[in-house]
């Protein structure tokens, strides 16, 4: 039972950062802008928040300079996308690169020292009863921020009028300027949501997963998280699904391995890979949900005509 | 006028004036709109009309020139305070968010937090009212043009504003539901609510306007009380010459010419939930003459022209036959290799490529008819040649742009219009199907294009024109079917149809029963 338990706790650990940051591309996505420097967001999320976690001695404070190294480093982006129209590709791509050195060269200092962890919840009564008690309630607060963040996400595109006018303009900035949208304004505020997002799922791996700092820690975490997106047809229950077959199947593999099981170490390493993508083929099949969740405008620039 | 002239002017346009590059849109625009009136705005395509109602709306700002609302000078530099002050605008390219529904749609131009559900009711009942029903839980990607602007017409009500600018409404309507849309008007008129009319059809605006300001070439060239004037005035100022009227000479012998167009027991399945099956469709065009199909918009027509055209092949190959042999098998470039041509309603996008220039869109329409002139050896295109072409159809149909060669996004409607009913004319088809030959399109130019049409069949091709422009059906059709709710009826010759049995079959009238609702009704 207690086996179960750990297993399920190590596939929670796991999905947490992939679901973090894909909840925030997604709302990015959603506004009409493709983010590719989820990665480099998410290294600077996870350098800045081991070094001031580390400097202070305070994990949250960690916490904090993660989620604000991520938005900060997001509005490059924004600035250069947005105000000064460049292609969002390119300028994705060069986010991720620019992060992923200027992580390296900040973390100098900081390679094989002790971090500070985030501790786990610990309510009594309630952490120490058997089984659900753990799962519930003793884990670290990201997860437990994960799922508020899903909910209110689904709560805010689907529910609220600004999420519906942030889903106009993803589908038309044309028609949504035409309307006396601000279109811009809305895109800045989304993508730096999104930065913000992926700087905590970087904190989560230098404060929580591994709390120490080590160059490339994100591993690809930022580009599983942008597929996610996609292959969960922008749908927030759907990346909440895929990032938890992820982690299961990854967490899987990887106790498949240490069993010793005969099957070459490469194959099962491309399991979680694999399970993912036709499990959201599986349930994203009805053509006409995914025409009305897919952004139209996704990835062009806008300039307003004046 | 009183005295208190300027307490009148809801809005006074003094000296707007708007260039791009070395263009001027917009010259010198003086305009002024009483409270309650409805003015109209009439001009040819590229004359200025859209570029202004832009700049009153807030999404072009003017290089200079002012704006007066109710006596005070206003800077309008947005969509957002453009609405705040009063003003709505009915869009010609809809402004519509197609992965919405249509309650949704129009939630998003309202500024109140009241939930979708309340919007909709409001809407719902307001669209019945005015006699524009809608379906507000619809989802605008499967509705027809014609329901999209019953969308932003309904959105634009729903605001309250002070003065509605509306761009060409009625060009989707049938004539009774034009006649509603009218009195529509005319309620909102005797409200005190002012209206910027924006059409090409001169008797529309005769009938329902009060004044009427001409632009010409960016600038004003005349006021005038459009009661007071006739069609053909109207048009020569519009235009600054007479409008050649359009000839239709009889038809000879027609009942024995060969058949080139054969529609036989043509059906099919809607294609998704909310579009609208064919059943049964049998039609026959003959050389030497032009049938027009009529028909409210979203009956059928748009999935009967993706049926003809071969965007949609059929399973039956003897639905449709093109020149005696089957085709309904076929792509398009097989429908066209056996010497069809097709233009389409949706010019970005289906009639043209919108970012590829128009000698590239030549050679994407024509490489497999016109190989020989086209590609040379080893499958090297010959730009010389394709630019040759593009000019020729450029001057044939005068086309005017900005550049030698421009995108095709960068023409206006109607003149991209001209290029693609010309790119297919050049061709001398015989077999020639169009959906909506001039929807938006000036009077200059659209009389152009049905003349054009007219001799295409006279030299012998066959034509058949799918139109939501009653107007249009009758100056040039030799017989008029009406498709409604994918059924067609049978071709009624011009000689015996009128606007009223045309109209009543658009409202879905038993086809043998349309005399008899007439003497009934």
């Amino acid at each position: 039972m207690d086996i179960t338990v750990n297993i399920l706790l190590t596939i929670a650990t796991a999905a947490t950062p992939l679901l973090i940051a894909a909840i925030g591309e997604l709302v990015v996505e959603r506004s009409g802008v493709l983010n590719l420097g989820v990665e480099g967001m998410m290294i600077m999320g996870a350098v800045g928040g081991f070094g001031a976690g580390y400097l202070t001695g305070s994990p949250w404070i960690g916490l904090l300079a993660a989620i604000a190294l991520g938005a900060v480093f997001s509005l490059l982006f924004a600035v250069m996308t947005l105000s000064l129209a460049t292609n969002q590709v390119a300028t994705g791509l060069s986010l991720t690169l620019l992060g992923l050195g200027l992580s390296g060269m900040m973390g100098t200092s900081f390679v094989g020292q002790p971090g500070a962890r985030l501790p786990n919840l610990d309510i009594p009564g309630l952490t120490a009863m058997p089984v659900i008690g753990r799962l519930l309630f003793g884990q670290d607060p990201i997860f437990y921020i994960s799922i508020a963040l899903t909910a209110a996400v689904m709560w805010f595109l689907f529910k609220t009028r600004t999420g519906l006018t942030l889903r106009s303009i993803g589908d038309s900035h044309t028609s949504a300027h035409a309307l006396g949208i601000e279109v811009i304004r809305y895109r800045y505020l989304a993508v730096i949501f999104g930065g913000a997002c992926a700087g905590l799922a970087g904190g989560h791996l230098s404060l929580v997963y591994t709390p120490q700092w080590v160059e490339n820690m994100t591993a690809g975490r930022g580009w599983i998280a942008l597929a996610l997106v996609v292959f969960a047809s922008w749908r927030p229950w759907r990346v909440l699904a895929g990032a938890y077959i992820f982690g299961a199947v990854w967490i899987g593999q990887l106790h498949a391995q240490a069993f010793g099981i005969p099957v070459p170490s490469q194959l099962l390493s491309s399991l979680p890979y694999l399970a993912t993508i036709v499990v959201l083929v599986l349930i994203s099949r009805n053509k006409r949900l995914t025409m009305m969740n897919t952004p139209a405008s996704l990835g062009q620039p806008f300039v307003p005509d004046r | 006028m009183s005295a208190n002239q300027d307490d009148a002017n809801l809005l006074e346009v003094r000296g707007l004036t708007k260039t791009f590059g070395t263009l001027t849109a917009c010259d010198d625009i003086d305009l002024t709109v009483a409270k309650g009136e409805i003015h109209a705005l009439l001009g040819e395509n590229g004359a200025g009309k859209s570029t202004l109602v832009k700049m009153l709306f807030g999404t072009l700002e003017p290089n200079s020139g002012e704006i007066f609302w109710n006596g005070q000078a206003v800077t309008i530099t947005n969509p957002g305070f453009a609405k705040k002050l009063g003003i709505g605008m009915v869009f010609q390219h809809f402004s519509l968010f197609e992965a919405l529904t249509a309650a949704e749609n129009i939630a998003l131009s309202l500024d109140d937090g009241s939930p979708i559900s309340t919007i909709a009711a409001k809407a719902r009942a307001l669209s019945y009212s005015y006699g524009l029903p809608l379906d507000p839980q619809s989802l605008v990607g499967d509705l027809s043009v014609g329901e999209r602007q019953r969308i932003e017409i309904i959105r634009c009500l729903l605001q309250t504003p002070q003065l509605i600018i509306l761009d060409e409404p009625t060009s989707v309507l049938t004539p009774q539901e034009a006649d509603k849309l009218f009195e529509t008007l005319e309620r909102l008129r005797s409200e005190g609510k002012s209206i910027l009319y924006i059409s090409h059809r001169l008797e529309e605006v005769k009938r329902i306007c009060d004044r009427a300001t001409v632009l010409r070439h960016g600038k004003v060239v005349g006021h005038c009380n459009p009661r007071k004037e006739t069609a053909a005035s109207l048009a020569r100022m519009m235009v600054g010459n007479d409008v050649q009227a359009v000839v239709r000479a009889p038809a000879q012998g027609i009942e024995t010419a060969q058949p080139l167009l054969e529609i036989c027991a043509l059906s099919r399945k809607p294609a998704t939930p909310f579009s609208i099956p064919l059943r049964n469709i049998n039609l026959t065009v003959r050389a030497g003459e032009v049938i027009g199909i009529a028909g409210v918009a979203g009956n059928g027509q748009g999935e009967f022209f993706e049926s003809v055209s071969g965007e949609v092949p059929q399973q039956d190959a003897a639905s449709v036959r093109i020149r005696g042999k089957d085709a309904g098998g076929l792509s398009i470039t097989g429908r066209r290799l056996m010497g069809a041509a097709f233009v389409p309603e949706e010019r970005l996008g289906h009639g043209a490529a919108p970012r590829m220039k128009l000698s590239e869109n030549l050679l994407l329409s024509r490489h497999a008819t016109d190989g020989k002139v086209f590609v040379g050896a080893g499958g090297m295109v010959k730009s010389d040649a394709i630019y040759a072409a593009a000019q020729r159809i450029i001057k044939a149909m005068d086309v005017r742009k900005s550049a030698a060669d421009p995108e095709a996004a960068a023409l206006s409607g109607g003149n991209l219009q001209k290029f693609i009913v010309g790119r297919e004319l050049d061709r001398r088809p015989s077999v020639m199907v169009v959906n909506q030959p001039t929807w938006g399109v000036d009077a200059g130019a659209a009389a152009h294009i049905r003349q054009t049409l007219i001799e295409l069949a006279r030299s012998g091709s066959a034509v058949l024109v799918i139109s939501q422009d009653l107007d249009e059906l009758f100056e040039i059709s030799d017989a008029i079917a009406v498709m409604h709710n994918g059924e067609l009826s049978k071709p009624l010759p011009i000689a015996e149809a009128t606007f009223e049995k045309i109209g009543l079959l658009m409202g879905g009238a038993e086809p043998g029963h349309a005399e008899h609702a007439l003497e009934t009704s």
